[in-house]
């Protein structure tokens, strides 16, 4: 569904990454942006530049912030100190919804800054499930949850992916931050049809989704989101657009990163399959006649 | 699984081969990771195990352009490694990875001698260029209240952004020459052949002792080093430590005139470095 709860009923429409190299020339240009997506602890300082460079964006567009550390999947307590900086930020950004990784990265304090993939268990549901309910409440904004790229799958794993991440977002009444890029790169990893994740999932909580570029190697993907998108990943957005509606949309890409151009043509690719989307949901589909 | 993601890596940059018990790690991560038809446990643990390395030793010569210049890149590698393996990231910002590292510094003088204690104030120096980035802005004070308040009672605060530093070396200078040349081997990057090597050959001297005192800080959010006089850093240390105006003033010591002192208090009003205490 486009607008929804877990997006705050909003439709964004195709947005691209807030990067540091674009900062001069869209404070200069001011391009036309459906909207930009910052990470949040980039600017969970607490002045200098970061912030004053996104006050300015602030008054000129719409802002959406995406995480990398709540580790919603990890057995540590949310950090207090990281909630209240957040809580903070969204306050000042008034993002209509708020993302981050299904995944864990912290133990005892210790951060790896890595999306480290879950086991699929039904205690591990449960659990990262009552950690987003807790910073949802907290947080008091609409949440949704990615699912990441992997590299490795655990023996003690109950069921299959999707199937975990439907648990989850069931369990905890939260959006799903769909990356398209980030389930090819896992299926060519793990062996398992792509298609088969999109349609095992609760199309009405997807939020919004994401694509982006990918490496590669003899044997395996890396999901480095240095390229543009390949075609598959296009056909995979496709689909999933049709199948979860035209939602919000947004282009990672983080390193070795193009002019500001190169970046937004290549986000507004998806424009082609939003059309296409919405062409088919427009041509009813005949019933079939009694014989 | 995580204790072997942070376990530093063998030489190549790959996964050590045995586990901390001594039992071959391919077992090890067979026990808690499946296999495909291409890679194996071991295979699929390294991946997160070499990316950790890459990411946070990335993060680290990133913020540490001196020490690396003045260690040389083999000990620098040797330090980064030593260090973050000892202090890994307990921040969910890797912004505050260097925090400790003078501190370790101190404590394991081997992996920068001869030149520690050097290595020490460029770690303090270059910890100082983080604080002055994105580190939070109290209100400024207003001059007309610093005019009604009593000396020997008003207790000034310093901005957290300001870092005061009494170094042995000119690190600014240092600091300054080590980014132009790195600039300029990213600029030769594209460059002729003998201008890549030329680039390559510059090595920026190592600083000659020289007692400076030095502020590290912001105006309109660009980082600045502010060189100062020793009655002033005295001045701004003991504000910063918690003294009355009155008592801060004193920490002058001789010889420093009334309007000396004004016009201080006026550049550092003017730069927005004074401001309440919490």
């Amino acid at each position: 569904m486009p607008a929804n709860a877990f997006n705050g009923r909003t439709d964004y429409g195709i947005g691209i990454g807030l990067r540091v190299p674009h900062y001069a020339h869209i404070l200069e240009h001011k391009p036309v942006v459906g909207w930009f997506e910052i990470i949040s602890e980039n600017f969970m300082g607490g002045g200098g530049r970061p912030l004053e460079v996104l006050d300015r964006i602030l008054e000129q567009y719409r802002v959406v912030q995406h995480g990398v550390s709540l580790y919603f999947g990890s057995a540590d307590a949310p950090d207090r100190e990281h909630l209240r900086r957040l809580k903070a930020l969204v306050k000042r950004t008034r993002t209509p919804w708020l993302s981050d990784h299904l995944c864990w990265g912290s133990v005892d304090g210790t951060y790896t800054h890595d999306l480290l993939p879950m086991p699929y268990t039904l205690a591990a549901a449960k659990r990262t499930a009552a950690k987003i309910r807790q910073v949802r409440d907290y947080l008091e904004v609409p949440l949704c949850v990615e699912n990441v790229s992997s590299y490795a799958e655990f023996h003690v794993s109950e069921m299959t992916e999707w199937e975990f991440l439907t648990e989850v977002v069931e369990r905890a009444d939260c959006g799903i931050l769909l990356d398209v890029n980030n389930i090819y790169v896992s299926s060519k990893n793990h062996g398992f049809n792509p298609y088969d994740y999109l349609d095992g999932i609760p199309h009405h909580r997807v939020g919004q989704m994401h694509i982006a570029g990918h490496t590669k190697f003899e044997k395996y993907l890396l999901d480095t989101h240095d390229h543009p998108v390949l075609d598959p990943v296009w056909q995979l957005y496709a689909h999933a657009t049709r199948r979860c509606g035209v939602t919000a949309t947004l282009l990672e890409w983080d390193d070795r990163i193009p002019s500001f151009d190169e970046v937004h043509d290549e986000a507004l690719k998806a424009r082609e399959f939003i059309a296409e989307a919405k062409a088919r949901k427009a041509t009813p589909v005949p019933r079939a006649r009694a014989s | 699984m995580k204790d072997a993601v942070v376990r530093p890596l063998a030489a190549g940059d790959r996964m050590q081969r045995r586990w901390t018990d001594g039992r071959p790690m391919a077992a090890v991560a067979a026990e808690f990771i499946k296999p495909n038809d291409r890679l194996t446990a071991f295979d699929r643990l390294e991946i997160y195990n070499r990316m950790y390395w890459f990411r946070i030793i990335d993060c680290f010569y990133d913020d540490c352009p001196g020490l690396r210049a003045a260690l040389g890149e083999r000990k620098f590698s040797r330090l980064a490694v030593a260090y973050l393996a000892k202090h890994p990231s307990r921040s969910f910002t890797l912004r505050n990875l260097c925090s400790r590292l003078e501190q370790f510094i101190r404590a394991e003088p081997r992996w920068t001698a001869p030149r520690t204690a050097l290595a020490r104030e460029i770690a303090r120096f270059e910890w100082a260029q983080t604080v002055a980035f994105d580190e939070a802005a109290r209100p400024v004070l207003d001059p007309a209240e610093l005019g009604r308040a009593r000396p020997a009672r008003l207790r000034l605060g310093l901005q957290p952004f300001v870092t005061l530093l009494a170094l042995e070396h000119p690190l600014d200078s240092y600091v300054i020459a080590v980014k132009k040349r790195d600039a300029l081997r990213a600029e030769a990057s594209n460059a002729t052949t003998a201008a890549r090597h030329a680039a390559r050959r510059h090595r920026v001297p190592l600083p000659r002792r020289e007692r400076i005192w030095l502020a590290v800080h912001r105006v309109d959010n660009r980082l600045y080093y502010k060189r100062l006089e020793a009655p002033a850093y005295r001045i701004l240390a003991a504000l910063r430590d918690g003294r009355t105006l009155a008592r801060a003033v004193a920490a002058a010591g001789r010889g420093v005139t009334a309007e000396q002192v004004q016009n201080w208090f006026a550049l550092w009003a003017e730069l927005g470095w004074l401001c309440r205490r919490k």
